[in-house]
C-alpha cells in the first residue's frame, strides 16, 4: 500500500531534484534543515558515545576503565560537542530552519545563500573539532577556564577553540537570518500578535545568538592568542586576571542556555494547544516571557561565579537578578498547564514529549532556585548537583522539546507517519531513563561529590551505579526514534497534509511541502491557535 | 549500611546547619510546587481527555491569573534570596580572632601552613569549637577548597588571596576536595580535614616539625631581603612604617584609599608600583618571582603580627597535655 502511494506522490522539495549536488548546493531552507539534521545527529551520537564512556568509568570508585587524562578529555569533548555542535544548532537550525518560513507564510528565509553558508561553516567547524579529537583531543572542560587552558593544558586547545569560534559564526548567521525573515517576510495578515509562539521563541533566541555569540568568539580568540603569544590578558604573573575570562565566558554561555531552551519552549507551545484542541492560554504573556527571558538572561552570568572570588556585593546582585529570570519561566509552565483546562486532550507521541518537557523543565527550573540561593550555591556548585540541574534543563528540557518537535513535524518533513505505538514507547523510555540517570546526581551533589572526578570515594558508588544504569536505558530511548524514523521514510504510512489537525500555515501546504512552500501565497485572517475552527483529525492512529 | 550509602552529608560546622535548613525548606517548597503542577496536569489530562461530542472551550487567558502567578512566585523568590544571602554574608565574613591557616594549592596537592609554624600536606588539623580562617592562594591554575561536611567552598586563584572560614562543631575526619577542575589528577587532589578536641589539638601542635612561627619566619625573611632597611619602625624610613598597618585604610599617591588587607600586602610586595602610598616614591624593587608562595605567606603573617591588637596574632602552644593522641577515624 505504501509503495502505491509513492508513485502517486506529487512534486515536493524532496523529489524535485536528485543527486548529491542538488543537496550540497541547495538554497532551499527545508533541504538545509535536513543537512543540519544529518550533521547534528552525527555529532549527537559522538557526544553520546563520550557520555556512555564517562558513565561506564564512573561505575566503580577507582579510575579503571580509562586513564585520568582520557577521562578529562571525554567530559571536555562531551560538553563541547553536545553544547556547540548539537544543542545550540538543534532546534533552530533543523526545526527553525524548516519551519520559520513555512509558519509565517514565506517562500524561504530572507538570505537563502547565507543559510547555506551557515551550514558550511558548521561543517568546517565540525571537521576541525573532529580533527582535534582524533589527533589527541582537548582536556580543558567545555568551559576553557584560564590559566589552565592558556598555560597548563598540553592538548589541542587552539584547534578546539577555533572550531567553536567558527561554529559561532554559523550560529550568528542563522540568528541574523531569522530576525530579518521574521521582520520582513511575513505573509499578508500575519501580524506580530498572530505569530505562532514558536516564532516568538525563535525571535528571542536569535537576538541572543546575535548579541551573545560575538562575545564567546572574542573570548576564544583571546584564549588562542594568549596561548600562542603569551599576551598576559588572563595571566596574573603578567598583570592579567583569570577571572576576566570567566566573566567573558559566562556572559555568552549563560544566555546560551536560553539559546538551547527557548526554541524547545516554542515547540512545546505549539504541541500543547494542538493536542488540547485549544488556543494557548495567555498568548501575550507567553510571547513576552520569551523576550524577557532573552533580556534578563544577559544579566545573570556571574551566578556561575559565586565562589570564584567575585565581591560579596556583586554576588548579591547577581543572585537577585537570577530570581528575576525565573519568573518568566514559571509563567510559561503555568500557561501550559492552564491551556489544558477544559481542553479535549489526546496523548499522541508529541504530547507525551511535551508532558515530559514540562515535568523535567519544572524540576530543572526549581533546582535552579537552589543554585541561585547564595548560601546553597557555595555548597553545591561544581558538584553533581549542578551537573544534574543543567542536564534537567538542557537534556530533560531542550532535548525533550527537540524530540517532541521532530515527532510533531516529522510527517511534514518526510511526508510519512512513524509508528505511533513505538513513538509513545520511546517517549516513555526517554523519560524514565532520564530520571534514573540524573535524579541520583542531585543527591550525589548534595553529598558533596565534585564534578569532573575520574575517581571518587566509595560511599558515592551506589548512586553512580544507578545513574549509569539510567544512561543505558536513555541510550535505548534515543536510538529507537532514529530507527523508526529511518524505517518510516520507506515503509511509513503516507502522511496527510495535516495529520494532527493543527493550526499554523505549515499545515496548510502539502506534506512534504513544495520547494517554494505554498502554491499560492497565503493570506492570514485568523488568530494563532484558532482551534475553534479547525476540525480535529480522525483518531490519529497511523503507521506500523 | 549508611556508611556505604549515605543520603545526607555529615554536618560538622556551624554553617552546615544553616545551609541544611534552607536546603530542606527549598526541597519542601519544590516538592510542593511540582506536586501542585503535576497534580493539575494529571487532573486536567484525565478530566478533559477527548470524548465524543465534548468540544474544548476556547479561553483566551486571564490577566488576573497571570499577575497572580507572577507576583506570588516573585514574593517567594525574594524570601529565598534574602535567606540565601544572609547565609552567604556570614560565610564571606570571617569573625575576628579566628585561627589563621594559609593554604597554597598546586597541581595536585594542598599545602597548609599554620600560624604556629606547622606545615601539612593534604591534611589539615584544626581545633574543635574555634573559628578557623583560611587564606588561600594557588601556585598554578585555579583550584577550589571544598569541605562538604562544613558546606564551604572557595576557589583558590593564582596571584591573589581568597578567604574562607568555618567553625567546626564535631570532631572527626572529613573530606577535603578540589572542586575546580585543575588537570590530570584533579580527582586525586583530595585530602582530609581532621577536627580535634582542643587538648588533642594542642598535643598535635607540639608534635614537632615546626621551626618557629610563621611570623618569626617572616621576620627573618624581612631582614634577609633587606625590607627592614627602608621599612623602619619610625618615620625616618624610605618606605612606610608597617607597624599597625594591617586592616587600616591607606591613602595612595593617586588619591585612592584602599584597605591594607592580605591582598594589598601581597600585591605591594610582588608589584610595589601598583599601589604606591601617598608621600613615598616608587623605589621599591619588584619581588614577583623572587619569593615562593609560602615565603610570601610568612611575610604577610609577619606584617599582620606587627599590629598591637590581638587580631590573629601568632602565639605558640602554651600548655601541652601529654598522652592525648589524635585518633584517625573514618573519613566522613
Amino acid at each position: 500500500m505504501a509503495t502505491a502511494a509513492i508513485t502517486a506522490e506529487r512534486e515536493n522539495y524532496l523529489n524535485q531534484e536528485y543527486g548529491i549536488k542538488s543537496w550540497l548546493l541547495t538554497v532551499d531552507h527545508k533541504r538545509i534543515a535536513l543537512l543540519y539534521l544529518l550533521s547534528i545527529t552525527f555529532f549527537f551520537f559522538i557526544g553520546g558515545f563520550f557520555a556512555l564512556l564517562i558513565r561506564l568509568e564512573l561505575l566503580t570508585p577507582a579510575g579503571d576503565l580509562v586513564q585520568a587524562d582520557t577521562y578529562n578529555k571525554l567530559f571536555s569533548m562531551h560538553g563541547m560537542v553536545m553544547v556547540f555542535f548539537f544543542l545550540i544548532p538543534s532546534i533552530p537550525a533543523v526545526l527553525g530552519n524548516f519551519l520559520v518560513p513555512l509558519m509565517i507564510g514565506a517562500k524561504d528565509l530572507a538570505f537563502p545563500r547565507i543559510n547555506l553558508l551557515s551550514w558550511y561553516l558548521y561543517i568546517i567547524a565540525g571537521i576541525l573539532m573532529l580533527h582535534s579529537m582524533l589527533t589527541g583531543g582537548v582536556d580543558t572542560g567545555w568551559t576553557f577556564y584560564t590559566p589552565f587552558s592558556t598555560a597548563f593544558s598540553n592538548t589541542k586547545v587552539i584547534e578546539a577553540g577555533l572550531a567553536i569560534f567558527i561554529s559561532g559564526f554559523s550560529s550568528i548567521l542563522t540568528g541574523l537570518n531569522f530576525v530579518v525573515t521574521i521582520h520582513r517576510m511575513r505573509a499578508p495578515g500575519m501580524t506580530w500578535d498572530r505569530l505562532p509562539l514558536f516564532i516568538w521563541a525563535h525571535y528571542a533566541t536569535s537576538i541572543i545568538q546575535l548579541l551573545g555569540t560575538p562575545v564567546i568568539a572574542v573570548t576564544l580568540v583571546l584564549v588562542v592568542l594568549e596561548r600562542a603569544l603569551h599576551l598576559g590578558i588572563f595571566d596574573p604573573t603578567r598583570g592579567g586576571d583569570p577571572l576576566l575570562f570567566q566573566h567573558l565566558f559566562w556572559f555568552y554561555s549563560h544566555p546560551a542556555v536560553y539559546i538551547m531552551i527557548l526554541p524547545s519552549m516554542g515547540v512545546v507551545t505549539e504541541i500543547i494547544p494542538c493536542f488540547c484542541r485549544k488556543r494557548i492560554f495567555g498568548y501575550k504573556f507567553v510571547a513576552l516571557s520569551s523576550i524577557s527571558i532573552a533580556v534578563f538572561g544577559f544579566l545573570v552570568w556571574a551566578h556561575h561565579m559565586f565562589v570564584a572570588g567575585i565581591s560579596l556585593y556583586a554576588a548579591l546582585i547577581f543572585s537577585a537578578l537570577s530570581y528575576l529570570v525565573a519568573v518568566p519561566s514559571a509563567i510559561k509552565v503555568f500557561n501550559w498547564t492552564a491551556t489544558m483546562y477544559k481542553g479535549s486532550i489526546t496523548f499522541s507521541t508529541p504530547m507525551l514529549y511535551a508532558f515530559g518537557f514540562v515535568g523535567l523543565f519544572t524540576m530543572g527550573g526549581l533546582t535552579g532556585l537552589f543554585l541561585a540561593a547564595l548560601g546553597i550555591d557555595v555548597h553545591v556548585t561544581d558538584t553533581y548537583f549542578v551537573v544534574a540541574h543543567f542536564h534537567y534543563i538542557m537534556v530533560g528540557g531542550a532535548l525533550m522539546g527537540y524530540l517532541g518537535g521532530m515527532h510533531f513535524w516529522w510527517p511534514k518533513i518526510s511526508g510519512r507517519m512513524y509508528p505511533e505505538s513505538l513513538g509513545r514507547l520511546a517517549a516513555l523510555i526517554v523519560f524514565l531513563g532520564f530520571n534514573l540517570t540524573f535524579f541520583p546526581q542531585f543527591i550525589l551533589g548534595y553529598l558533596g561529590m565534585p564534578r569532573r572526578y575520574w575517581q571518587y570515594p566509595p560511599e558515592f558508588q551506589v548512586l553512580n551505579v544507578l545513574s549509569t544504569a539510567g544512561a543505558t536505558v536513555l541510550a535505548v530511548g534515543y536510538l529507537l526514534p532514529m530507527v523508526y524514523f529511518l524505517w518510516s521514510m520507506r515503509y511509513g504510512k503516507v502522511a496527510p497534509d495535516n495529520p494532527w489537525g493543527a493550526s499554523g500555515l505549515e499545515w496548510m501546504t502539502t506534506s512534504p511541502p513544495p520547494t517554494f512552500n505554498f502554491d499560492k501565497p497565503p493570506v492570514v485572517t485568523w488568530e494563532a491557535y484558532d482551534y475553534e475552527h479547525i476540525p480535529a483529525p480522525q483518531e490519529a492512529r497511523s503507521g506500523g | 549500611m549508611f556508611d556505604t550509602f549515605p543520603l545526607w552529608p555529615t554536618r560538622a560546622s556551624t554553617t552546615a546547619g544553616s545551609v541544611d535548613a534552607l536546603f530542606i525548606f527549598l526541597v519542601a517548597l519544590s516538592a510542593l510546587m511540582s506536586l501542585a503542577i503535576f497534580t493539575m496536569i494529571t487532573v486536567f489530562a484525565v478530566r478533559y481527555r477527548r470524548r465524543r461530542g465534548v468540544a474544548s472551550e476556547q479561553i483566551e487567558g486571564s490577566t488576573a491569573l497571570e499577575v497572580t502567578w507572577s507576583v506570588i512566585p516573585l514574593f517567594i523568590f525574594v524570601v529565598i534570596f534574602v535567606w540565601g544571602a544572609v547565609i552567604y554574608f556570614k560565610e564571606r565574613t570571617p569573625p575576628r580572632g579566628a585561627t589563621e591557616v594559609y593554604v597554597v594549592a598546586k597541581q595536585w596537592m594542598w599545602k597548609l601552613q599554620h600560624e604556629e609554624g606547622q606545615r601539612e600536606i593534604n591534611q589539615l588539623h584544626v581545633p574543635l569549637g574555634r573559628d578557623v580562617k583560611l587564606i588561600l592562594t594557588s601556585q598554578d591554575v585555579i583550584h577550589s577548597f571544598y569541605v562538604p561536611a562544613f558546606r564551604i567552598k572557595q576557589d583558590v586563584l593564582p596571584g591573589r588571596y581568597t578567604t574562607a572560614w568555618f567553625h567546626p562543631t564535631r570532631a572527626g575526619t572529613y573530606h577535603l576536595f578540589c572542586a575546580e577542575y585543575c588537570g590530570s589528577q584533579h580527582s586525586g587532589m583530595i585530602g582530609q580535614v581532621v577536627v580535634l578536641e582542643p587538648a588533642q589539638y594542642e598535643n598535635w601542635l607540639s608534635g614537632g616539625g615546626a621551626s618557629g612561627t610563621m611570623a618569626s619566619n617572616g621576620q627573618n625573611m624581612f631582614q634577609q631581603l633587606g625590607c627592614s632597611t627602608c621599612h623602619r619602625f619610625d618615620t625616618q624610613g624610605r618606605g612606610p612604617n608597617l607597624v599597625g598597618l594591617f586592616g587600616k585604610p591607606v591613602q595612595l599617591e593617586d588619591g585612592r584609599v584602599v584597605t591594607a588587607d592580605e591582598n594589598y600586602i601581597r600585591e605591594s610586595i610582588l608589584t610595589p608600583g601598583a599601589k604606591v602610598v601617598s608621600g613615598f616614591k616608587p623605589i621599591m624593587p619588584v619581588f614577583q618571582g623572587l619569593v615562593s608562595e609560602e615565603q610570601l605567606n610568612a611575610l604577610v603573617a609577619y606584617v599582620k603580627s606587627l599590629n598591637p591588637s590581638p587580631s590573629g596574632a601568632a602565639g605558640g602552644p602554651t600548655v601541652v597535655p601529654s598522652g592525648a593522641k589524635p585518633q584517625e577515624t573514618k573519613v566522613q
